[in-house]
């Protein structure tokens, strides 16, 4: 893939508004971002309801996911635009799911909603009217998603990348700083893995770096081009922003996201587990 | 002021302050809130930790840990602000922010 054909500018974004072929959706971390003010057109998508199975920790199934879409109102040839809070990170999530369930074209806002608002852009409260479709998904892609076994796994073989924060990795806190600690049984990291901040990858209005300096940036931090490469964080959002930049912009083959992540790693018995700044031994 | 209440914060209700480093306040743009800024939390390096938007109030916050931490505040049509602040377990910084 490409920048040119994973992401769109705001402007771009104003420029097509009217756009039939054009569906923007909003996937924020706050689920009541949208129902405050979002981009005309807009549907809004609930990652904990609409995206998540109710009962078990799993994604909704492929007939769910199509039944979704149909009743929001998006169609198989659509062009989905995505945006979200958080610079994007639940919308680089949902970008990552619409692949895994075969949609061909996604695209995402670059900056996400928080450029829109640095911006002064035009927000409304007005609700989209979309007639339903008749979407159908494609069995999941499990060449994008990593489940436990092949984390463990890939350990001292292939790149596994931890995307959250220097505190997260280290072990000194156990969930993003904007929440509450909690969650995983034990802090820490899975051994070998990279440290790549998910943020180095963005500046500070939410838009991706170039590709110069993205490639660098991974470099530095141990990334071999010609490995098979893992990337997670804690519940598989920001790291859906990683292998975004990863496999989208920088063309990488082979990349999956691990989006049981430190949630379900940091849980299970017997794992290694290494503490500290520096990644550990396999 | 009863106990434990914090002058322009957040209500702290629900929240287990003896086991958290919180650090909140209020983004202000010529004494009103600023409900449309985001504020990001740097540690002690400058690296990213977390971001959050204000709300209606212009408030935010953060469950950090100890150490001194860095507010960077952006906001439509005004300068980047930066504050240093101290955080530790069982306390609540409270900052002022300005834009």
């Amino acid at each position: 893939m490409s920048r040119e054909a994973t992401l769109v500018t705001a402007d771009w974004v104003e420029q097509n508004l009217d756009n039939d072929q054009v569906v923007l959706v909003e996937v924020d971390e706050d689920t009541t971002a949208y129902d405050k003010g979002h981009i005309q057109g807009a549907i809004k998508l609930d990652w904990t309801t609409d995206l998540q199975d109710q009962v078990r920790r799993d994604f909704v199934s492929k007939e769910q996911f199509e039944a979704l879409l149909s009743q929001r109102g998006v169609g198989n040839d659509h062009t989905v635009v995505l945006y979200g809070g958080n610079n994007n990170w639940f919308a680089a999530y949902a970008y990552w799911y619409f692949k895994l369930y075969g949609h061909q074209d996604v695209k995402l806002l670059d900056g996400g909603r928080k450029k829109w608002e640095l911006d002064s852009r035009e927000l409304t409260t007005d609700l989209p009217d979309r007639a339903p479709t008749q979407y159908v998904a494609q069995q999941q892609d499990r060449s994008i998603r990593a489940f436990r076994d092949e984390v463990v796994a890939a350990i001292g073989s292939q790149n596994l990348v931890d995307v959250r924060s220097p505190d997260e990795y280290a072990g000194r806190l156990l969930a993003p700083a904007h929440l509450p600690q909690e969650q995983a049984q034990r802090a820490g990291h899975i051994p070998t893995a990279a440290s790549v901040p998910w943020s180095k990858a963005a500046n500070d209005d939410g838009t991706f770096k170039s590709d110069d300096e993205l490639k660098e940036i991974y470099s530095e931090a141990g990334v071999d081009w010609g490995k098979d490469t893992i990337a997670y964080c804690r519940i598989g959002e920001r790291s859906s922003h990683t292998w975004f930049v990863l496999k989208e912009l920088l063309g990488q083959q082979n990349v999956k996201n691990y989006d049981g992540s430190w949630t379900e790693y940091g849980s299970l018995v017997g794992v290694p587990v290494v503490l500290g700044d520096e990644p550990g031994e396999a | 002021m009863a106990c434990g209440a914090v002058v322009g914060g957040r209500s702290l209700e629900g929240v287990d302050v003896t086991k958290e480093a919180i650090i909140q306040g209020q983004v202000t743009r010529s004494g009103e809130p600023v409900g449309n800024a985001y504020v990001r939390l740097l540690d002690s390096t400058g690296e990213f930790t977390a971001e959050v938007p204000t709300d209606d109030a212009g408030q935010f916050r953060f469950f950090a840990g100890n150490g001194r931490w860095t507010l960077r505040t952006l906001a439509p049509r005004a300068e980047v602000v930066d504050r240093t602040v101290a955080a530790q377990v069982g306390a609540v910084a409270e900052v002022a922010i300005s834009v």
